[in-house]
C-alpha cells in the first residue's frame, strides 16, 4: 500500500493510536470515547469549536493528562501512565496555544534548551566547558543553527525572544521544538494571531518540516483554509466527541461537521 | 610560414591581453593561499581561498561545458550574492559566455523581457523561489534549456530533467577536467580583452531595459583606475550585499577583486547585513546614500532614547566631531586643544559608534545613485569614515568621476577618473570618453548609435558643469530638466533632493513643468515620523494613518517651508519654491512599478497614476480622495483608499534684480 500525502511523502505505518479515550476533570467530561490514529508522515489536523477539547487531547497525547479510560498505543507499544518529559525522550515535540518561551533569553538560546533530552554531560562538566562538554556544545550548536537557517530567522539569533514580534516568537517556539528532532510534532494553534502573511510563512514551514525531515504532524487549528490545504486528514471534535473524520474533502461535507460550525436551521 | 607568424601574433595577444579569468588563474598562483571569498553559513564565516575559488571555476566550468554551454551564449544569473553566483560569472567568462545577472526580487513577469531579450539558455538562480519563477514563464522561454540551482532546500521533488544542482554540474566538470585537462585553458586561450565580458541591463527608467554589453577591457581599466586611485591591494575586506545585477557591485565586487586581489564577504542573508557588517569591518564598503541615511536614522533614534548623560556626552562628541573631525581626516591643519578633545570624543563615543556601525576599519568609502544630504555626508565624514561620492553609469562601468582623498565638495562628484574624458556639451549634457564605454547595447544598434555620438562620446543624458576647480556637479538630469510658465528653469531631482535630506522626509515628486506653481508629494519615512509621533503619543495603527496625521502635516510642512528658504538662497530656482503639498497615502514601491529596482522614482508613470491628485493641487482643492491598487509581495492584490489633505506652504518673495 502505497499512500502519498499532497505533500509526495509516502504516509506509512499508524505510529499513534489513540482508542476510546475519556477524560474528566471531576464531574466535567472533556473527552468522551474518542478514537483516532495518526500515520508515519502524514499532517493530522484536530479542528472544532472553543471548548471542544482540542488542546486537551495533545495534552493527553504528549503525557500532561491522564485519561481515565482509553488505551494509547505509541510504535506498537501500549503507553503506561508517563509524565510530559517522557514523551519528549520518545521523540514528540510540541508547541504551545501561548507561547511558552523564555522571554529574557536569545532566540539562539531558547533553541538550544530544545536539545536538552540529547545532552549527556553533566552539570559540572559544563560549567567548566571541559573537552566532551565542549565537543557536545558544539555539535548542539551546529544543529541549532541549522534549525536557525531552516526557519530563516538568522537576523534575530542573538535578539532576547521578548522585543520580537508575535509572529516570530511562533517561529522561534518552532524552531524549539524541532531542535529536538521530533519524530512527531504537536502544534497548539501555531496560527493563531497571525496575519496573512505570516500564516502563509508558517503553512510553508509546517510542510517543509513534513516534507524534508518526515516529521509526522498533529496540529490544532482555527483557520479553515489553512486546514483544508496542508492536512492530509482530519479529525473533527464537538464538546468532547468525535463528530467527523477524514480526509479534508470528506469533512467538508460532512453534515454534522457543518452544523456544528455554522449551526443548524431549524 | 604565414600560419606560424600569426599563431604566435595570437599567442602573444593572449599572454598580454587581461581577461577575467586569466586574472582569477593568476591570484590562483600568486596568492593562492589568501581569502578570496567569504560567506557567514550556519552562524560561521567560510573561507574560499584563491586556489579553491579557481578549482570551484573550473569545476563549474567543465561542467556548463559538459551540459553544452558554447562560447557566446548568454546565461543568467538571478539570486542573493552567494559566492558559488560570483564563480559562476568567472566560469562562464571562461568559456566565451556572457553573464547576465537579473535583479532578484523582480517578479517572473519583469524578468521575462530580459530573459527574452538575451535569449537565456542557461539561468543559474539561487534557490526554489527563482527556480519557480522560471517554471512560471518557461512556456514564454522556449530557448531556455537548463536550470542550475545553487541552495537544494525544497528542491527534492523537482525531477524535471533540465533541473541541475550546482553540486551536480560540478562533479560532472571535475570528471570532465579528468579527462579533458587541457580543454579550460585552451578556452581561457581563446578570449580576447575585447570580448563582452558581461551584460548588465539598465533599470528602465525610460522605456524597456537595454542589455549593456561591457568587455573585459573595460571594466579592468575602470577596477585598475579605481584601485590606483585608492590605493586599494590584495588586504582589502569588502561586504557584497547590493544585488548583483547593479553596476557598482560588478564593479566592486567582482572586477576590482579579481584586478586587486582582494577578499569579497557575502552576507548570511539580506536581513543580516548590519551585523554582518560589524563582524567583517570592511576596509572597503559602498552604500547607496539610503543605506547611509538609515544606519544614521537608527543612531538618531537610539540616542533620543539614551538616558541624559549619554545624551550630553553624544552631543558634545558630536560637536567636537562637526568641528574638526572632518579637517582631521583630510590632514587639515587643526589646533593642539581640538586634536585633545577629538581624541578623547573617539575613545568614549565616536570609536564604539563607528564599532557599532561596523566602518572601525574603513579605509575608502562610496557612495553613488542619488543625491546625499550635506548633513549626512558631513556625519560620515566628522567621525573619522572617509566617505566620497563617485558618478559614472551602468554604460562606463560606474566610472566617470571620483571625489580625491583631501578634496571633497559637498555638492560635487568629484574629478574625472584617471583615463576618462568629460565634456560638458552645450546644452549642458555630460559627455563621457574613455577605455570603460560599453561596447554596444545587446542587439539595439539604433538605441547605441543614439548613446554614443560621431565623436565616441556617451552621452549620460545628466545636466552637469564644471566648478572653478574642476569638479563636477550634477543638476538633473537632462531631460527631466523643464520651463516653468514664466520661462524659469525647473529641476525637480534638485528639489526632491533637498526635500529628502530630512530624515522624516523617503521619497518626494514634484511637478511644475510648464506649471505656474510647483507642488509636491511626500513619502514620509515609517521609521522617524514613527518613533517621533511615539515620542508625542500620538497613537496611529500604520503607514496610512499616520500619513494623514495633522501633526505629522505640521512636521512635513516645516521641511518644506525650509526648502523654500534654501531654493530661494539658490537664486536661479527661487521660481520652483513648492507651493502646495500632500502626503501620500502608501509608500511609493517598485512592486507597483512606482520605483525602479534601483529605487528611482518613475516620474511619468506617478504623474499619469496620481493625475486626480495633481489636478486637485492646481484646481485649488484642500482635499482629494484617492483609491489605489497595491501589489503584495506574493503577487497578491488589494486596495488602499484615502481621502489625502492638500496643503499650501509659506514661500518667500522672490526678488528679482532689476536688470
Amino acid at each position: 500500500m502505497s499512500e502519498q500525502n499532497h505533500n509526495g511523502r509516502r504516509v506509512g505505518e499508524v505510529v499513534l493510536d489513540l482508542q476510546n479515550i475519556s477524560l474528566r476533570f471531576g464531574g466535567v467530561k472533556a473527552l468522551t470515547d474518542i478514537s483516532f490514529n495518526v500515520k508515519e508522515h502524514e499532517i493530522r489536523a484536530i479542528i472544532g469549536p472553543n471548548g471542544a477539547g482540542k488542546s486537551s487531547m495533545l495534552n493527553v497525547i504528549n503525557g500532561v493528562y491522564h485519561p481515565q479510560e482509553g488505551r494509547i498505543v505509541f510504535r506498537g507499544e501500549e503507553r503506561k501512565k508517563m509524565e510530559p518529559h517522557m514523551a519528549a525522550t520518545q521523540g514528540i515535540a510540541r508547541t504551545f496555544q501561548n507561547i511558552a518561551l523564555f522571554k529574557g533569553m536569545s532566540v539562539l538560546d531558547n533553541i538550544m534548551t530544545g536539545r536538552i533530552t540529547k545532552m549527556k554531560c553533566g552539570f559540572l562538566e559544563q560549567a567548566l566547558y571541559l573537552g566532551r562538554a565542549q565537543k557536545e556544545e558544539l555539535a548542539h550548536r551546529e544543529k541549532v543553527e541549522e534549525v536557525i537557517d531552516f526557519l530563516e530567522i538568522q537576523h534575530i539569533r542573538k535578539t532576547p525572544v521578548g522585543r520580537l514580534p508575535y509572529g516570530l516568537q511562533k517561529r522561534v517556539e518552532l524552531g524549539r521544538a524541532l531542535a529536538a528532532e521530533p519524530s512527531l510534532l504537536l502544534l497548539d494553534e501555531p496560527m493563531a494571531g497571525m496575519n496573512v502573511e505570516e500564516k502563509q510563512d508558517m503553512c510553508r514551514f509546517i510542510l517543509d518540516v513534513n516534507d524534508q525531515f518526515g516529521t509526522t504532524i498533529v496540529l490544532i487549528e482555527h483557520d479553515m483554509g489553512v486546514v483544508m490545504d496542508i492536512s492530509d486528514r482530519v479529525v473533527v471534535l464537538d464538546y468532547g466527541k468525535k463528530i467527523g473524520d477524514g480526509t479534508p474533502d470528506d469533512v467538508r461535507n460532512n453534515q454534522e461537521v457543518i452544523s456544528a460550525y455554522l449551526g443548524v436551521a431549524h | 610560414m604565414p600560419e606560424v607568424a600569426s599563431s604566435q601574433a595570437a599567442h602573444t595577444r593572449n599572454l598580454t591581453g587581461e581577461t577575467f579569468p586569466r586574472l582569477l588563474f593568476h591570484h590562483a598562483k600568486v596568492r593562492g593561499h589568501r581569502p578570496a571569498m567569504r560567506e557567514k553559513y550556519l552562524g560561521i564565516w567560510q573561507t574560499w581561498s584563491w586556489a579553491e575559488v579557481a578549482e570551484n571555476v573550473r569545476a563549474l566550468a567543465c561542467g556548463l561545458a559538459e551540459l553544452g554551454f558554447k562560447r557566446g551564449d548568454n546565461l543568467a544569473i538571478i539570486g542573493d550574492n552567494r559566492p558559488r553566483l560570483y564563480m559562476t560569472m568567472a566560469a562562464v567568462q571562461c568559456l566565451g559566455g556572457v553573464p547576465v545577472p537579473l535583479y532578484q526580487d523582480a517578479v517572473a513577469n519583469e524578468m521575462l523581457f530580459v530573459l527574452q531579450d538575451a535569449g537565456i539558455r542557461f539561468a543559474i538562480v539561487e534557490d526554489q523561489e527563482q527556480v519557480d519563477k522560471l517554471l512560471e514563464v518557461r512556456e514564454q522561454l522556449p530557448q531556455l534549456d537548463h536550470i542550475i540551482y545553487d541552495d537544494a532546500r525544497g528542491m527534492r521533488h523537482y525531477n524535471q530533467p533540465f533541473i541541475h544542482d550546482i553540486e551536480a554540474v560540478m562533479a560532472m566538470g571535475r570528471i570532465h577536467h579528468q579527462n579533458h585537462p587541457d580543454f579550460l585553458d585552451a578556452e581561457i586561450a581563446l578570449g580576447q580583452t575585447t570580448d563582452t565580458g558581461v551584460m548588465l541591463y539598465t533599470s528602465g527608467t525610460t522605456g524597456k531595459p537595454k542589455g549593456v554589453c561591457l568587455a573585459h577591457e573595460a571594466f579592468i581599466s575602470a577596477a585598475k583606475g579605481g584601485c590606483q586611485f585608492d590605493n586599494l591591494g590584495e588586504g582589502e575586506d569588502i561586504l557584497s550585499y547590493l544585488p548583483m545585477a547593479w553596476v557598482g557591485d560588478h564593479l566592486f565586487s567582482f572586477a576590482q577583486s579579481l584586478v586587486a586581489g582582494f577578499t569579497i564577504n557575502c552576507p548570511e542573508s539580506g536581513d543580516t547585513v548590519m551585523t554582518d557588517l560589524r563582524e567583517i569591518g570592511p576596509t572597503y564598503y559602498f552604500a547607496p546614500p539610503r543605506v547611509f541615511e538609515n544606519l544614521l536614522t537608527q543612531v538618531t533614534i537610539r540616542m533620543e532614547d539614551a538616558g541624559a548623560i549619554k545624551r550630553k556626552l553624544f552631543a558634545w562628541a558630536m560637536d567636537v566631531a562637526k568641528r574638526c573631525g572632518a579637517d582631521i581626516l583630510d590632514g587639515k591643519p587643526v589646533s593642539g586643544s581640538d586634536r585633545l578633545a577629538y581624541s578623547l570624543a573617539n575613545l568614549l563615543i565616536i570609536g564604539p559608534l563607528k564599532n557599532v556601525l561596523g566602518m572601525s576599519r574603513i579605509r575608502v568609502a562610496y557612495t553613488a545613485g542619488a543625491a546625499i544630504g550635506p548633513d549626512l555626508f558631513r556625519f560620515y565624514r566628522s567621525i573619522g569614515v572617509n566617505l566620497k561620492q563617485l558618478y559614472g553609469q551602468t554604460e562606463t562601468c560606474a566610472y566617470v568621476c571620483l571625489q580625491p582623498d583631501g578634496q571633497i565638495k559637498l555638492d560635487s562628484v568629484g574629478k574625472p577618473a584617471p583615463g576618462v574624458e568629460v565634456k560638458i556639451a552645450d546644452n549642458g549634457e555630460i559627455l563621457v570618453k574613455g577605455p570603460m564605454l560599453l561596447k554596444e547595447y545587446y542587439q539595439r544598434p539604433d538605441a547605441t548609435a543614439e548613446a554614443l555620438n560621431a565623436e565616441g562620446y556617451f552621452m549620460t543624458g545628466d545636466a552637469g558643469f564644471f566648478d572653478d576647480d574642476g569638479h563636477l556637479k550634477i543638476i538633473d538630469r537632462a531631460k527631466d530638466v523643464g520651463k516653468m510658465a514664466n520661462g524659469a528653469m525647473f529641476a525637480p531631482n534638485y528639489i526632491e533632493n533637498k526635500l529628502k535630506f530630512f530624515q522624516y522626509v523617503k521619497e518626494a515628486v514634484a511637478f511644475g513643468n510648464g506649471r505656474e506653481q510647483v507642488c509636491a508629494f511626500i513619502n514620509i519615512d515609517i521609521g522617524a515620523v514613527g518613533n517621533w509621533a511615539e515620542r508625542r503619543g500620538i497613537a496611529y495603527s500604520g503607514y496610512t494613518d499616520l500619513a494623514a496625521k495633522s501633526e505629522v502635516y505640521e512636521l512635513i510642512q516645516e521641511c518644506v517651508e525650509q526648502v523654500n528658504v534654501q531654493l530661494v538662497e539658490d537664486g536661479m530656482l527661487a521660481d520652483s519654491q513648492i507651493h502646495r503639498f500632500l502626503i501620500l497615502h502608501k509608500e511609493l514601491d517598485p512592486d507597483d512599478d512606482e520605483l525602479t529596482r534601483t529605487r528611482k522614482v518613475r516620474r511619468n508613470f506617478v504623474s499619469e497614476k496620481y493625475a486626480v491628485l495633481i489636478d486637485a493641487f492646481y484646481a485649488g482643492k484642500t482635499s482629494q480622495f484617492i483609491e489605489t491598487q497595491v501589489k503584495f509581495e506574493d503577487g497578491r492584490v488589494g486596495k488602499v483608499a484615502a481621502d489625502l489633505v492638500i496643503r499650501d506652504a509659506k514661500t518667500l518673495p522672490v526678488v528679482r534684480q532689476a536688470a
